[in-house]
This record gives structure tokens, C-alpha cells and sequence, in this order.
């Protein structure tokens, strides 16, 4: 065994190495690149998602965007207060957040509600069924329940059932809007977080046309109008609307209601334990 | 031997296509006159363009053949009344194509009376191009193929762009279909006559006749009616869509239109053998575009014919003359099963555009329901695909939203003729996504533009 070749051979690589590394170090103090430590410390604080609801590609240009000055330290929709109050805690600032709203989807009839026309067959997506003659749906203005809003959601706060009804989970909401700009019938709406009473149709035919597809479309009768003594609930092109400055979530428009198409909000928690209750109890024949 | 060599030669310059059952049922059954409706309801929009203005006000008596509908707009083309009459609404109703457009309802009187504005215009070779393209826009003639795109426009192909060649499809690719092979049995010398009006009108050299092989009578018909007049009739070979514009020309003619460009950049007009024989008629009798032949074809309805139908009939009462529904009432189809557009009532009116009604028995329908985009890559679609696309690629990029990509695979070359989808193996709906596709493409290179608009400002305002 030759020992002098291993030896040449650790000596070759080891000098290599040292030069290197020594050009390495150079290059690092020579050519280094500033960076703001904090941006770091905000891409951290941000949910990370890459949602691109704040209107830049990701999270890393939104922190840094928000470390360079250019954008408001509640720059993270999705991630809301919190996330706003983590990040003017690194930028040092005082920050009074603005509670965004809450999305809301201006329809309420699923399968069972609202009458089908037609069998649709096609890709399982909104837009598409909306190019195809608008789905089976015969009401041309409700939702047609494929999840086009579902799964733009950065926090999947909308859940679809089996019945295609959609449930907006108010905990989970950052009313960043994305689920707007999708749906392809322009059905959903951020209202304010506190609203409860809501209208739950868009449907502009008449009332009698309505009542024909659908069990719970608002049919424009005007009851809620008549009982609201705020003046906040008016009916306009077919159809019932609130004025969210207005109204004092009294409840009594939910309750004249004869197509149910005005609701009541409740939370997801409250929901799960009656419908458990009306589970557990045999329903009346 | 030269014809031999020269559809051998057509046989090769076919890309893809497929090979669907014919159906061609109605084929050998004379063209007889349609229904005489009670109502007709007449669509503003029967044409690629802009929406016509209602001419007319409730409680109108109209005539046949009376303008009741027009648009200052280019590109557009007057609607007439087909039937004499009161205006009953001017009203929403249900279109072929899903939507619902303002249309005018008009309650026949049984009259059929002709209004006095029709009147024939005189010898189109005396006349300017110009004139003849007046006319044959008054008379709201449209593609009658089935895309129904003005003919006016398309016979005013731009000064830097001569003409040379001018096609008369009688294709007829898709199945079922027979309309255009019966109108070139029955009437090959208005056909001939509107072809030459047509040649007349955009200074072509040479008049192509195309029909495909399955229409070997047809052929025989046109060849006689056109040997006078110097027509070439082409024999094509039979294959789906032999038919589509650019198809066409590649198959005749070896030049391909570019992307995005239109035939008149290879020097070529084509229209349809319709189109042809409803100019004819325009300027023998002076009749504007009130009826048109339809197919009534299908295992769901009792009587298979060709039959001649007024705008604006009601499909209800077409199938009703045709002896009715047979079996489990599956799909009801306008136009053929390939391009054809599905219908979720039958009370949706025949248009200008209409070439066929299609209803199929439920019992043979292949349902299935609503599902995300599952590809196996085989790459069946790339291989059918006549527009040399992957479908496959533009069907996954459409499903999630990958704009850039469908842009640089060019989606907007895509024909939706659906032979990718009839041939695909997972029965994927490729030709939805590719419509998909096209609008997300326009809407967001709408967004970029207004988003670069709006960056300009700022710039020269800061």
C-alpha cells in the first residue's frame, strides 16, 4: 500500500478547501446583503398561507412590503386581529385594527329547497355550470352549490353540505373577500360582524315565479317591510334588503317571515346541539 | 386518376377527427313544410353580435317578412317576423344558448299575409358588392352552420386581403344532421345560384363545392347543377369535423389559418350550402331569413323528417307536429350531438342557428354526475384533437386556474368540436373547461389591462 498517495490526495482536497473557504469568507463580509431582521420576525407573525388576499403575491413580499413602510401592519387579511396585533408588535407601532366584516351567502336554498331543471353534468365548479346555461338549477339566481367559493377560501371557513347548502363558520371568517370575487352569480357579501339578521335570497323574479322554484326565496311580500320600525328592511327589485346601519337585530322581520328567506344567524355551536336535540327526539307524526 | 390522387391527397392533409356513428336517418326523406304555430317568439340575439333594438310595440299588427328588430351595430343582422299577427310582449324568454334574451312574442293569425317590404331587389351582377351586401344585411342572413355569424361581414373581408378561394360547405360532419345534404338534392341549382352571387360579391377566382363521401348522391346533384358554371365539387373524406371552418380549409386548400386569424388571411370565404340557397332566395323573391331547414332526429321523438320551420317556433310544438315524445324523456339537444347545445325545456324557440333538434330516450343516456378533473394521461385527446392541441394539458390548467399556461397552449384555438371529449376514456367534459378557460383567459387579461391602465395613471400623475 501506497500511504503517499492518500496522503497527496487529503492534501489536494484540504487545500482546495481552505481556499475556498477562505473565498467564501471573503465574499460573505465583501458582498453582504443587508436584510431587515424583521422581516423575518413578520413573515413568522403572518399566517403563511399565501393566500394573496392582501393583493401581494405572498406572505414574504407582504412582509416585507410591510417592514419597508409601504404597507399597513394590518396588511394580513386572513389573519385578522391577532395577526395585525403580532405584527405592530415587531414593527413597534400602535395600531387600532378595524374589524373586517364577515362573508355572508345571499342564498339559502339547497337541493331540497330550490327545484332542479335540468341534470347538470359537468365539472364540479361554479363557473363552469354558470357557462353551461347556469347549471341545473332553475332558479337563474341562487347558489348553485358546487364550492367555487369553498375552495378559493384561505381558511376554510365556507362549508358545503351534501344538500349543497352553504354555512359560513363566523369564527373562522376574515371577511378577506376572496370568496366575493369568485362566485360566479355574485352572491356573497362581507357584512358587518355583528349583523345577525340577514336576507337570505337574491332572487329578482316575482314573487310568484320565485315560489314556484324555490320554498324559501324571498317573494317580495313586503311583511317585513311593514313590521320593521326602524325603517331598515326594504323590499326592491323583488327582493328584501337591510340596512346594516340601520338595523337593531330585533328579530321581528325573521319572524313574519313566511318563506324564512330572512334569518337569524346562529353560531355553529348552538346549531350542532339542536339539530343533536331533534336528532335525539322523535319527531312528531 | 387526378381525382383519385387529389382525395387521397385530402385524405392526408385531415389531422385527427373521429369517426361517430352517422344516424343519418332522414337522409332519403324529402324536406316538407313545418308546423304552422300559434305563437312563434322571435330572440333579438340569433347571431354572433350585437342585440337588435325591438322595431315594433305591443299591439302591433305585424306581416311576414316584416323587420321587427334591428341594431345600428356592424356587426349584427335584423330580425324578421315569420308569421302575420299581433305582438303579444315584448318579453325574457329562454334561449337556445342557456340565456335568457328579450325576445318578441308574436300570436299568429293564421293569415301567413306577406308584408309589402318584400319585394325582390333585382339582378345582383348589375349591382355593387356593396348593395348586394346592403341586401343580404336587411334580409338578416346569417352563417346558417350553426355559429350564425352575419354573412354580410363575412363577405367584407379587408382591401389588403384578396380573395381567392371561395368554399361552400356541405360538409354536414356531425351525426344526425341531413338538412344541408337535403337542401343539395333538392334545390343544388339555388345553391349553385347563391355561390355564384357570393363569388360575385367578394371577387373570388375559383368556387369550391365540399361534400363529404357519406353524400355520394349529393354529389352526383351538385355536380350537375354546377358543371355549367365552372364549380369544383371536392369529396372529402368522411370524418368528424370535416365541417369546421378551418378544417376545411387545410383539407381543400393545404394552407393552414394562423392563430387567432381568420380564413380571409389564407385567401378563403366559406360559407355554408344554407347560406348560399337563402341569398339565392333573397334575391329571386325578395324573402328575408324567416325559415330555415331543421333535422327532427332522434330515438325519443315518434317521426324522423326535415322539415322547413319558421323563426321562432317553439321546439314543443316541432315535436309535437313530429308525433311527439317516444320513451323516457332523456335530453333534448339543438344542433347535433356533438356541438350541439342541451336544453333544459322545450319551450325555447328554433333560431337562425339551428340545424337540428335532437332528442335522445333517457334509457340511452350515460349519466354522470358533477366530478373534479381526473386525467390518465393516455393522450387519446392530443391524437383526435384537429386543431393540433393537447387538450388534456389545457383541461388541467383550466381546472386550476393557470392562466399564462392556457395562453401560451393556445386555448383560444380550440373549435369545441369535442372530439377530445368523446374520445376521452374517463368521459372528462374537456370541452367545458376549454370554454372555462377561454373566459378566465379574457376576463384576466381584462384585469391586467385595467391593472396597467390604472399603474400608468399613477406614474403620470406622481
Amino acid at each position: 500500500m501506497d500511504w503517499s498517495l492518500i496522503f497527496k490526495a487529503v492534501l489536494a482536497l484540504g487545500g482546495l478547501a481552505i481556499v475556498f473557504g477562505v473565498l467564501l469568507a471573503v465574499a460573505s463580509v465583501k458582498f453582504h446583503v443587508e436584510i431587515d431582521p424583521r422581516v423575518d420576525e413578520v413573515l413568522d407573525a403572518l399566517v403563511g398561507s399565501n393566500c394573496g388576499a392582501c393583493g401581494f403575491p405572498g406572505c414574504l413580499p407582504a412582509a416585507e412590503a410591510v417592514v419597508k413602510g409601504k404597507a399597513p401592519v394590518d396588511v394580513c387579511v386572513a389573519g385578522g386581529k391577532a395577526v395585525a396585533e403580532a405584527v405592530a408588535k415587531i414593527m413597534g407601532v400602535e395600531v387600532t385594527v378595524t374589524e373586517r366584516g364577515v362573508a355572508h351567502v345571499h342564498c339559502r336554498g339547497g337541493l331540497s329547497e330550490s327545484i332542479p331543471n335540468a341534470i347538470y353534468q359537468g365539472i364540479d365548479s361554479c363557473a363552469a355550470a354558470e357557462k353551461i346555461a347556469g347549471g341545473g338549477k332553475a332558479c337563474k339566481y341562487g347558489c348553485l352549490g358546487l364550492g367555487t367559493c369553498k375552495a378559493v377560501c384561505p381558511v376554510n371557513a365556507i362549508i358545503i353540505d351534501e344538500d349543497h347548502r352553504r354555512v359560513v363558520n363566523r369564527d373562522k371568517c376574515t371577511g378577506c373577500g376572496l370568496c366575493v370575487e369568485a362566485c360566479p352569480r355574485h352572491l356573497i357579501e362581507i357584512v358587518p360582524r355583528k349583523q345577525i339578521i340577514l336576507v337570505k335570497c337574491s332572487s329578482k323574479d316575482k314573487g310568484s315565479v320565485a315560489k314556484k322554484i324555490c320554498t324559501v326565496s324571498c317573494i317580495a311580500c313586503k311583511k317585513c317591510e311593514k313590521v320593521c320600525k326602524y325603517d331598515a328592511i326594504h323590499v326592491r327589485k323583488n327582493r328584501a334588503w337591510i340596512d346594516y346601519d340601520k338595523c337593531t337585530q330585533c328579530g321581528k322581520c325573521v319572524e313574519v317571515c313566511p318563506t324564512t328567506a330572512v334569518v337569524k344567524v346562529t353560531a355553529i355551536r348552538e346549531r350542532k346541539s339542536r339539530e343533536k336535540a331533534s336528532e335525539s327526539t322523535p319527531a312528531p307524526v | 386518376m387526378a381525382g383519385f390522387i387529389s382525395s387521397a391527397k385530402r385524405y392526408f392533409l385531415t389531422k385527427g377527427g373521429v369517426h361517430p356513428r352517422q344516424n343519418k336517418r332522414t337522409a332519403s326523406i324529402m324536406v316538407f313544410p313545418g308546423p304552422n304555430p300559434e305563437q312563434v317568439i322571435i330572440p333579438l340575439v340569433q347571431h354572433t353580435g350585437a342585440p337588435c333594438e325591438p322595431l315594433v310595440e305591443v299591439g302591433d299588427r305585424v306581416l311576414v317578412g316584416q323587420k321587427i328588430g334591428d341594431s345600428d351595430a356592424y356587426v349584427s343582422a335584423p330580425v324578421h317576423s315569420s308569421v302575420s299577427g299581433e305582438v303579444a310582449g315584448i318579453i325574457s324568454h329562454p334561449h337556445p344558448t342557456g340565456k335568457d334574451v328579450l325576445s318578441i312574442q308574436i300570436v299568429s293569425d293564421g293569415l301567413n299575409e306577406l308584408s309589402p317590404e318584400v319585394i325582390p331587389p333585382g339582378d345582383p351582377f348589375q349591382i355593387s358588392p356593396e348593395e348586394v351586401r346592403k341586401f343580404i344585411r336587411d334580409a338578416g342572413i346569417v352563417g346558417l352552420g350553426g355559429a350564425a355569424f352575419p354573412t354580410h361581414v363575412k363577405l367584407a373581408p379587408p382591401a389588403e386581403k384578396p380573395i381567392r378561394t371561395l368554399i361552400i360547405n356541405g360538409a354536414e360532419c356531425e351525426p344526425y344532421l341531413t338538412a344541408d345534404h337535403r337542401l343539395m338534392i333538392e334545390r343544388g341549382k339555388d345553391i349553385v345560384r347563391g355561390a355564384l352571387i357570393i363569388k360575385h360579391v367578394v371577387g373570388a377566382e375559383e368556387v369550391i363545392i365540399a361534400i363529404e363521401s357519406n353524400k355520394r348522391d349529393a354529389v352526383q346533384r351538385m355536380r350537375e347543377a354546377g358543371q355549367k358554371d365552372g364549380m369544383h365539387i371536392a369529396v372529402l373524406p368522411t370524418r368528424y369535423p370535416m365541417g369546421a371552418e378551418k378544417t376545411l380549409i387545410r383539407t381543400l386548400t393545404g394552407r393552414e389559418v394562423p392563430s387567432g386569424g381568420l380564413p380571409s388571411d389564407v385567401g378563403v370565404v366559406v360559407n355554408n350550402v344554407g347560406t348560399a340557397a337563402a341569398i339565392a332566395d333573397l334575391f329571386e323573391k325578395g324573402a328575408p331569413l324567416i325559415e330555415r331547414i331543421v333535422t327532427v332526429c332522434g330515438d325519443g321523438v315518434a317521426g324522423n323528417a326535415n322539415l322547413r320551420i319558421k323563426i321562432g317556433t317553439m321546439a314543443r310544438d316541432v315535436i309535437e307536429f313530429c308525433g311527439g315524445y317516444v320513451g323516457g324523456r332523456g335530453k333534448l339537444i339543438f344542433g347535433g350531438p356533438m356541438m350541439g347545445l342541451a336544453q333544459y325545456s322545450d319551450r325555447v324557440p328554433v333560431v337562425k342557428g339551428t340545424s337540428g333538434i335532437l332528442v335522445l330516450r333517457r334509457e340511452n343516456l350515460f349519466i354522470k354526475e358533477p366530478a373534479h378533473f381526473t386525467c390518465i394521461r393516455c393522450g387519446r385527446c392530443v391524437r383526435y384533437c384537429p386543431m393540433n392541441l393537447m387538450p388534456y394539458a389545457l383541461g388541467m390548467y383550466a381546472d386550476s386556474g393557470i392562466w399564462d399556461k392556457l395562453e401560451q397552449f393556445n386555448v383560444n384555438d380550440c373549435i369545441e368540436c369535442g372530439c377530445c371529449a368523446y374520445v376521452c376514456p374517463t368521459k372528462n367534459p374537456l370541452v367545458q373547461l376549454m370554454k372555462v378557460g377561454k373566459e378566465g383567459l379574457a376576463k384576466r387579461k381584462k384585469k391586467l389591462e385595467e391593472f396597467e391602465h390604472s399603474f400608468s395613471e399613477e406614474e403620470s400623475v406622481g
